[in-house]
């Protein structure tokens, strides 16, 4: 296990002492094998006991660790310091305000997801004692891949849409009601569109394609929300041109 | 100091308090719930669970079985009401989450798909593919949002139960992000707040799953149950402890040690099974206690493989091939190739046993109901006890949703009972001693111990004495040592005195948590005179039936060690026998 | 004592930011072509109506280096367009056969397949 010394920059912002943020550098002797996570957290416990991040699994499923690192947006436990040059550049994640150094705020994103109704709608009702709804896997592989989201806020960052526009649902949260759509479960889909189908929803998405190669459990985003903006155009003829299909 | 005034404050937004909260909800839409969390509930230490979720759902499967599985694989020590009213109620619970749009794997006709597990006599785990807790912890999220009764506070950190005229009546807890206390008032508290699986170095667990939750209780008095008994899982990537889910070896994977030999045959759980037939509770599919201990004697044996990150031995899933690895065990697949440049379908994974899961924890009865009125608590971070000496695989993912919502039942139950709320001014005084024991922390200057320093020390000692393996000197040294630490503890100094996420208090506050909380594992270690399922003594090799059919209790103490009580442990059908592993002999 | 910092993208120059804001706009960028082409057509249909002098004046514009020129630019841009929207199809419109989804290189390989054939077609009708 070969070791090498990184220089780790990265950004520091304290809102009780700083008024704008500032880099920081540290020296670090890394391991290859290790990922960008170990070196913060090598930072933490021997140079510098007030840096602050989030962290928690270790394995890219928690999406606490999302930062910028070299301007990308990338789990910091999933980033391996292998890959990169003895240089490294950390950064909040990108179009989210900084808290404090690469601690930013989650309650937009979180009041963007609950606005969607990401929960099951069910098409009919059936009590437990019924037993499960019957779905084959065919009917599961249809939404699968949009359960996978992780709620890393990765989309976010990479999304140049979500940057100008704060006001964008933006990709996670519609990529979700898109999960909900999907399931053969699920009934709701006429609620959540009117949220998603929205000037602020999926019609802000200008197909950019950022959020599906950054995202780190392969959602592919992008392509659920050009699923979306299919669906809903269907709709919008139907209801415009057709409306005795309408239910 | 901000007073938020809640019926019922639950601590701990994981799988077990988002249950807790949903059914409060449920139950009457009136209540005011505060659902309290030192993270974002989607980032709770639930979402990293691989396998499944164990529930009678097949007309294979019977409640007599699953009940014999966990009361064996606890090795005698589960209360045998609580693993009654746990099985009856896992497959309604499964169920329920299904509703709620979990996606489960599914057989060819719609219905949900079960897996083998360890220790399991029939295949009964509800799995997601290997992402089983990550989607129950999203499908509890989201569902939660639902219900606009269920406030959260998102990103705090409880420090202290308030308990007035023998009541719990609420806590104090401080927000992250300003660094400010509240004072919660509530009719009921549960604690949901997880394991504490970090005082060891090399474990599955996750950063925050730091024993604040038992922490909390022990602190305010009520007492934490067989906290010797630590599980190590089997199978953890050697670099990191990343966990490969007991679905690996549920779906056929086998076990190696460097002479290629499947070597569980000669630690009981043999016969060989053919590569490719996996016989349920034989060989790989033995609880994970056992295969654990294997690990140990092929170590002893030197049997095992040496990598950089020392010795292994060899989990080969190659047989299962590309599609069925990518269908069922994809996680496993990335994890392997991500963090070790290792491919499981094309070569054997060098793993070995992990720190994974803590059996013991706050007392609570099968009302999940606590010693102390109006306390509850469930989860990991709860003794019921029906995990026992040794939970089996996919047990715990079904007790956080049954126990979860036992426990807000209880508490509905618990506020009804009717008692009058104690004066304001009391409950105020607490909360400010409170406050005040965190500015104390935050303002004392001169320490001379360092939080990454102690917390070093406690994990080596833990690794080093309290393993697989215990012995009375060794046990009696780590006892020593975290009681040193705890006095040390008393000098540490922050470096950071600034609030907004404050994270070097974090850690100091989560220190704290961790070293009560090994001081009652190790102490309960030591007395524990002999050998039973994760706890395993040289000096005392057998199980004790006669002496030690006993739940450890222990009491806190903030200066000295804990004081220890046992308690009988309920026995309703099935007295101690034979743990029998060796299926396929008969 | 909260003070959260915000980073605000530059509205004008964001694109150049990141190779991949770049490649966006480049796709972005080519529809102008496909834009100035349909005044072309419009600009023809004028002459067409204003006889067939005007109309062959417009052909022989047509036919100088600097129409073909133009005439290049718009095809190469057309081109770029229609294939990276291509590209993107499987991921807009995934299509499940059974158990399975369909690989994306089939449905993107239909795509230039009816491309092909129809080009074949306009070939044939316009010699």
């Amino acid at each position: 296990m070969s070791e090498r010394q990184i220089q780790l920059e990265v950004l520091r912002y304290n809102p009780e002492t700083d008024s704008e943020p500032r880099y920081q550098s540290y020296s670090v002797p890394c391991l290859n094998e290790w990922v960008v996570l170990d070196a913060l957290n090598y930072v933490k416990d021997n140079l510098d006991p007030t840096l602050s991040y989030r962290w928690s699994c270790h394995m890219a499923v928690c999406g606490s660790c999302g930062m910028m690192i070299n301007g990308e947006p990338k789990l910091a436990c999933k980033a391996f310091i292998h890959e990169y040059t003895d240089q490294i550049r950390v950064d909040p994640l990108a179009n989210f305000p900084i808290e404090r150094d690469l601690v930013t705020s989650v309650e937009d994103f979180i009041t963007k997801l609950a606005s969607v109704k990401p929960y099951l709608i069910p098409k009919s009702d059936q009590p437990v004692s019924a037993g499960e709804f019957k779905q084959t896997p065919a009917e599961l592989k249809k939404f699968k891949q949009y359960t996978l989201c992780i709620n890393c806020m990765l989309c976010y960052a990479a999304c140049p849409q979500y940057g100008l526009v704060p006001e964008f649902l933006g990709p996670a949260a519609i990529s979700m009601a898109h999960r909900y759509n999907q399931d053969s479960r699920d009934g709701g889909r006429d609620e959540r569109q009117e949220v998603i189908a929205s000037d602020e929803g999926v019609w802000e998405c200008s197909f950019v394609g950022a959020c599906s190669e950054v995202c780190p459990k392969h959602v592919d985003p992008a392509g659920a929300l050009q699923q979306v903006k299919v669906a809903s155009t269907i709709d919008w003829y139907k209801e415009h041109l057709m409306p005795w299909m309408k239910k | 100091m901000e007073i938020v005034k809640t019926d019922i404050a639950i601590v701990g937004a994981g799988g077990a308090g988002l249950r807790a909260a949903i059914a409060l909800a449920e139950a009457d839409p009136k209540l005011r719930i505060a659902l309290i969390s030192k993270v974002y509930p989607m980032r709770s230490h639930t979402c990293a669970a691989e396998g499944g979720a164990a529930g009678v759902i097949k007309s294979d499967d019977s409640m007599a079985l699953h009940f014999g599985d966990t009361v064996g694989g606890g090795d005698w020590l589960s209360d045998q009401d609580a693993v009654e009213y746990f099985i009856q109620e896992a497959p309604k619970e499964l169920t329920q989450l299904e509703h709620w749009g979990c996606p489960w794997s599914r057989e060819p006709d719609g219905s949900v798909a079960v897996r083998p597990f360890g220790g399991m006599k029939i295949k009964r785990t509800w799995f997601a593919a290997d992402k089983s807790g990550f989607h129950i912890l999203h499908t509890l999220f989201q569902t939660s949002l639902k219900y606009p009764s269920i406030q959260r506070f998102d990103e705090y950190y409880a420090t202290d139960l308030l308990v007035e005229d023998g009541r719990c009546q609420g806590l104090t807890a401080l927000e992250i992000r300003s660094g400010q206390m509240k004072q919660f008032q509530a009719k009921a508290v549960i604690i949901a707040a997880g394991g504490g699986g970090k005082m060891f170095p090399f474990t599955t667990n996750g950063n925050i799953k730091t024993g604040d939750g038992m922490a909390l209780a022990y602190r305010a008095g009520t007492p934490l149950k067989d906290m010797e008994f630590v599980q190590y899982h089997p199978t953890g990537l050697p670099n990191n402890g990343i966990l490969l889910t007991e679905g690996c070896r549920g779906e056929g994977g086998v076990l190696f040690n460097k002479h290629g030999r499947r070597y569980l045959q000669d630690y009981g759980m043999g016969p060989e099974t053919p590569i490719g037939q996996p016989v349920l509770k034989t060989m790989e599919l033995g609880p994970r206690d056992r295969l654990s201990q294997a690990f140990w004697g092929e170590q002893k044996k030197g049997n095992t493989v040496s990598t950089p990150w020392g010795d292994c031995v060899l989990l080969d899933m190659r047989h299962l091939g590309e599609k069925k690895i990518d269908e069922r065990l994809p996680l496993v697949r990335d994890l392997c190739i991500s963090y070790l440049g290792k491919d499981p379908v094309k070569e054997p994974i060098p793993i070995r046993p992990v720190v994974h899961y803590m059996m013991g924890g706050i007392h609570t009865d099968t009302r999940a109901a606590t010693r102390l009125p109006g306390l509850f608590a469930a989860g990991e971070c709860a003794c019921v006890s029906i995990n026992g000496a040794n939970r089996l695989g996919s047990n715990s993912l079904t007790e956080l949703l049954v126990f979860g919502k036992r426990a807000a039942l209880s508490a509905i139950e618990h506020i009804q009972s009717g008692f009058p709320t104690s004066k304001d001014a009391a409950l105020a005084a607490q909360a400010q001693a409170s406050e005040a024991r965190i500015d104390a922390l935050m303002k004392k200057t001169g320490g001379t111990e360092t939080i990454a320093g102690l917390r070093k020390e406690m994990m080596e000692t833990m690794e080093t004495n309290v393993g697989i393996y215990r012995t009375g000197s060794e046990l009696a040294t780590a006892c020593d040592k975290i009681s040193e630490l705890r006095q040390r503890y008393a000098n540490i100094a922050l470096h950071d005195k600034t609030h907004v996420y404050n994270t070097d208090l974090m850690q100091a506050l989560e220190l704290k948590s961790m070293l009560d909380c090994a001081e009652a594992v190790t102490v309960g270690a030591r007395e524990r005179k002999e050998s039973r399922g994760a706890h395993q003594r040289l000096d005392f090799t057998e199980r004790d039936d006669v002496n030690l059919l006993k739940h450890t209790l222990t009491h806190y103490h903030p200066t000295d060690p804990p004081r220890i009580e046992y308690l009988d442990v309920v026995i309703t059908q099935s007295q101690p026998g034979v743990r029998d592993y060796s299926g396929a002999k008969k | 004592m909260n003070k959260p910092y915000v980073r605000s993208l530059s509205k004008t120059g964001w694109f150049l930011t990141q190779p991949r804001y770049k490649r966006y706009m480049a796709r972005e960028v080519t529809c102008l072509f496909i834009f100035a082409y349909t005044f072309l057509l419009i600009w023809g249909l004028k002459r067409l109506a204003e006889g067939p002098d005007a109309f062959q004046g417009f052909l022989n514009a047509l036919h100088s280096p600097l129409g073909v020129l133009f005439n290049l630019a718009v095809l190469i841009a057309a081109v770029y367009h229609s294939t990276s929207w291509f590209n993107v199809t499987p991921q807009a419109m995934p299509i499940m056969r059974g158990e399975e989804f369909v690989p994306g290189n089939i449905i993107v390989g239909a795509h230039y397949a009816v491309w092909a054939v129809v080009s074949l077609i306009v070939l044939i009708l316009g010699v």
